[in-house]
């Protein structure tokens, strides 16, 4: 029902009058800080700056010096969708996140509240070649094709170390069941498996190329079968998809931008990269982009030589870096992760702030929509209470395309009545128990 | 006469039967307050206010009782070889809802392989070509209870893996497998069972891509196959696939959607795969009933509401959207006849007379009406299959599935008196005392 109610919502706003955003602390990321307003028009941003024009059909939200910046991007994130990993075969891009996206994850709500309003939806990292993921803006209350960000590229995820690498020899637990070793049982392997996925497509192309040929002169062919898994690889080899790798050590990094060299793809994010900091140079001369944690180490192995400067010391070398979440909680104060940057590696706010907004919006190709507060933008906005980079700011509005998402009143004055109702469906499921089960005997 | 009838019924079982004086509720047109029924042969002869009682008819005085038509469970695994061997109430779960399970473990979905599967082109989970109507159990005890409980034919499928197999619309009584069968094949009944780890594939997500490559290799090969026939001598000939023989073979495809998420889900994936879909499930259809009416595509709604499992620790504190799920599944069946959205039940095991009721009578709680409870057991299930030519409601020519009952149907205290399948009268089992410890275990349910 809610649903419906928001799709006429979003109609309606479609021929709503314009917004403008007064007296705000405007963090634009790309051109500075003002004070001042925001025109916001069918869900797009039309002018800002200290002085705008107000249009007399206006609906005026008064910032009261509220700081607004535009909304979050996380490049990395495992919220919204039913399934986790397709742990069975080493080269699972046939599987696709944008079939199993969940718009009814709670953590869309939550991720909202902390002034996030785009995310790339990943799987998770068990395969050297992965499956196909999806950028969403989190639309709360639409279905799951209402929270696909139109236009975006898609993804293909891919994954070096020690993850993929796993269950390379696992022992059968049942007995007499059999298990079969997954291939690769380490890092040479998991180069060697992307390295045969990507030939195997480029076959693919060949044989696709040669059908076509024999169609044109006419002769009976069969064409090819068409086949899921390396359709999307292709897409890569001819720069129609991103790809996204999950990497770690600096050895690995290295491997996978002489692959990527090797078969002439770009790579749009490395992400975690915990060891990017050892091998900057290499990535920003590969035009990769970097998406890290800031203080998150240790918890494995290829883990243990993070420090909390990488992302500070990727961005002196020139490398296109952003913070990533990997999860639902981290990802609710993203923005004290972007503070802790100035802390270790002294960048400046805007640096800061670029991290979590319009560097991670170029990583997933919509940089032209979302990132930056700037005409012809789309009207995706957070107002904070203090400067976002403040560990006491309090998210209280969240916008998305002019329209607002989250509203921290709103929420807090809907707790008592959704506290009752809860209340009186345990009363009421209860009674139906106390109903339904007969009378059993006491045991004596 | 009466010293033939005796005879009759010493030779062979009568087949020709008037049930005379009871209140007739068709289904398919009005209600006769006081009417005959006349079966002969397995076919309903006559039905009317005052049709002429043939001299060879078996006579039932049925003043005060009430002719239905045999209802029909337009999902179930009865007479299957392995559902009739396991507990009856299999739970069929869909994606998440088979996650926090307590109750029912499901069984490995793997038909027995040699090694893991490695991709689709294993062809993981896939029977299609398997059909219920060659699998049939007579001797499956669970078809007399759901018939003693009114049920006279049910659509019946094979229960394992994914593209579990064929179904049938079979008759809730005969003697041989054969003559149970009405008609086949009824539809594919695909699940989303995944394998973990082990075996592809391993996820949800996994499944799906499993599925539209499968659709994909069956266009493939039936143009293969096409293009092979006219051109035996320049075209390599396809290999010979028995898992998208199956696939290409049937004329709809069940799929599991309960959660309202799943449903649209579903809807796209069938839209997109052009599937002639029928959804099953259907717990929070009440959500998306518009969508489900735009769509035209039918929903099986389970009888097995949601509950919280008997062994769930007390303690647990339940979220809201969990309990919302609870309270408003019943309400589905009311929402989707309001909305024209054409549905039937299946009793997902719940085949006693004493737990269809109860379940039945949740949904006429929550705002069904009488009419349309019956109308989704009988002539919207045989509309869904195709066969509401020879099932569903009471109509010359019609098989003559019939029950008869001393009240009101899914009223408690109603009792049904007679049963008929395919003309054959079938007296009810008594019905069991309760049995320890109450009502069935509930399905499975979404939790977050």
């Amino acid at each position: 029902m809610r649903r419906y109610a928001l799709c006429l919502l979003a109609s309606w706003a479609l021929a709503a009058p314009p917004i403008v955003i007064r007296n705000a602390n405007v963090l634009t990321v790309t051109k500075g800080r003002f004070q001042g307003s925001i025109l916001v028009r069918d869900g797009k941003i039309v002018e800002a700056g200290p002085k705008v024009t107000i249009p007399p059909d206006a609906q005026v939200i008064e910032a009261g010096g509220q700081y607004v910046m535009p909304g979050i991007v996380d490049p990395h994130s495992h919220i919204a969708t039913e399934s986790v990993n397709e742990g069975s075969v080493s080269v699972s891009s046939m599987v696709s996140v944008e079939d199993v996206l969940d718009p009814e994850d709670i953590a869309i709500y939550r991720a909202l509240a902390g002034g996030v309003t785009t995310i790339a939806v990943m799987h998770g990292s068990a395969n050297a070649v992965g499956g196909q993921c999806t950028v969403i803006k989190l639309r709360w209350g639409r279905d799951a094709r209402g929270l696909l960000f139109e236009g975006a590229p898609p993804i293909l995820k891919f994954a070096m170390g020690e993850n993929p690498k796993r269950r390379g020899s696992l022992p059968s637990l049942l007995p007499g069941v059999a298990v079969q070793p997954r291939y690769p049982a380490t890092r040479m392997g998991v180069e060697d498996v992307m390295r045969q996925a990507f030939l195997e497509a480029r076959a693919y192309r060949e044989e696709w190329r040669r059908y076509e040929e024999k169609r044109q002169r006419g002769e009976p062919a069969i064409p090819p079968r068409r086949d899921l898994r390396l359709e999307p690889l292709v897409e890569v080899l001819e720069g129609r998809r991103l790809a996204h790798v999950h990497c770690y050590r600096a050895d690995e990094i290295l491997a996978v931008l002489r692959l990527s060299q090797e078969f002439n793809f770009r790579i749009a994010a490395l992400i975690h990269v915990l060891e990017g900091y050892k091998v900057a140079r290499e990535i920003a001369e590969a035009g990769a982009g970097a998406s890290t944690f800031t203080d998150w180490w240790a918890y494995k192995v290829e883990a243990y030589d993070a420090i909390p400067y990488n992302a500070a010391l990727m961005v002196r070398k020139g490398v296109l870096v952003s913070l990533n979440s990997d999860s639902a909680e981290l990802m609710r104060h993203m923005n004290q992760e972007a503070a802790k940057t100035i802390k270790y590696g002294g960048l400046s706010e805007d640096e800061a702030l670029a991290l979590i907004t319009i560097n991670p919006a170029r990583q997933l190709g919509v940089d032209k929509r979302v990132g930056s507060i700037e005409p012809g933008k789309d009207a995706d906005l957070v107002f904070f209470d203090r400067h976002p980079l403040s560990n006491y700011a309090k998210v209280l509005r969240v916008m998305i395309e002019g329209q607002i998402y989250f509203d921290r009143d709103r929420d807090m004055s809907r707790r008592a009545e959704l506290e009752a109702r809860k209340k009186a469906l345990l009363e009421r499921a209860r009674e139906r128990e106390k109903k339904q089960a007969p009378a059993r005997r006491r045991p004596a | 006469m009466w010293i033939a009838a005796v005879l009759c019924v010493r030779a062979a079982p009568p087949s020709v039967f008037a049930i005379r004086g009871a209140r007739v509720v068709t289904v398919s047109g009005p209600v006769i307050e006081k009417g005959t029924v006349v079966i002969r042969d397995g076919l309903i002869a006559d039905v009317g206010a005052s049709v002429p009682i043939p001299a060879d008819a078996w006579v039932i005085e049925a003043e005060g009782l009430t002719v239905y038509p045999g209802l029909i469970d337009a999902l179930s695994s009865l007479g299957m070889p392995e559902a009739a061997a396991q507990t009856a109430g299999t739970v069929r779960a869909t994606s998440r809802s088979q996650q926090p399970a307590p109750a029912p473990a499901p069984t490995p979905p793997q038909t027995p392989e040699a090694k893991p599967a490695q991709g689709p082109e294993d062809r993981p989970s896939n029977t299609s070509w398997l059909r219920a109507a060659d699998l049939i159990t007579p001797g499956d005890s669970r078809l007399e209870t759901a018939r003693s409980a009114g049920f006279t034919a049910a659509v019946t499928f094979p229960q394992r893996g994914i593209f579990a197999g064929q179904g049938a619309v079979i008759a809730l009584g005969g003697e041989r497998a054969g003559e149970m069968v009405i008609a086949a094949p009824a539809g594919l009944y695909l699940t989303l069972t995944t394998a973990g780890f082990t075996s592809f594939p391993g996820s949800l997500m996994g499944v799906l891509a499993y599925i539209r490559q499968v659709y994909l290799d069956a266009e493939h090969y039936r143009l293969a196959k096409e293009l092979y026939a006219r051109h035996p001598a320049s075209v390599p000939r396809p290999a010979y696939d028995r898992a998208l023989e199956g696939v290409l073979e049937t004329p709809r495809v069940l799929l599991p959607a309960s959660r309202a998420v799943e449903i649209d889900r579903m809807l796209r994936f069938a839209a997109e795969l052009k599937l002639n879909a029928v959804l099953y499930g259907g717990h929070e259809a009440h959500r998306v009933a518009a969508l489900l009416k735009k769509s035209g595509v039918p929903v099986l709604v389970s009888l097995r509401w949601p509950e919280r499992s008997r062994d769930a620790d007390p303690e647990q504190v339940e979220s809201l959207r969990v309990l919302e799920f609870r309270e408003m599944a019943p309400s589905t069946p009311a929402t989707l006849a309001k909305e024209g959205v054409r549905f039937a039940f299946y009793a997902d095991g719940l085949w006693s007379q004493r737990e269809l009721v109860r379940a039945v009578r949740r949904a006429l709680e929550a705002g069904l009406s009488q009419a349309d409870a019956l109308r989704a057991f009988t002539l919207s299930a045989a509309e869904i299959y195709g066969v509401a030519d020879r099932l569903g409601s009471i109509e010359k020519g019609k098989i003559a599935n019939l029950i008869v009952t001393d009240g009101e149907l899914f009223q408690e205290k109603t009792r049904v008196k007679y049963v008929f399948v395919d003309g054959r009268k079938y007296e009810p089992l008594p019905e069991a005392p309760p049995e320890e410890g109450g009502r069935a275990e509930p399905s499975e349910e979404v939790v977050q």
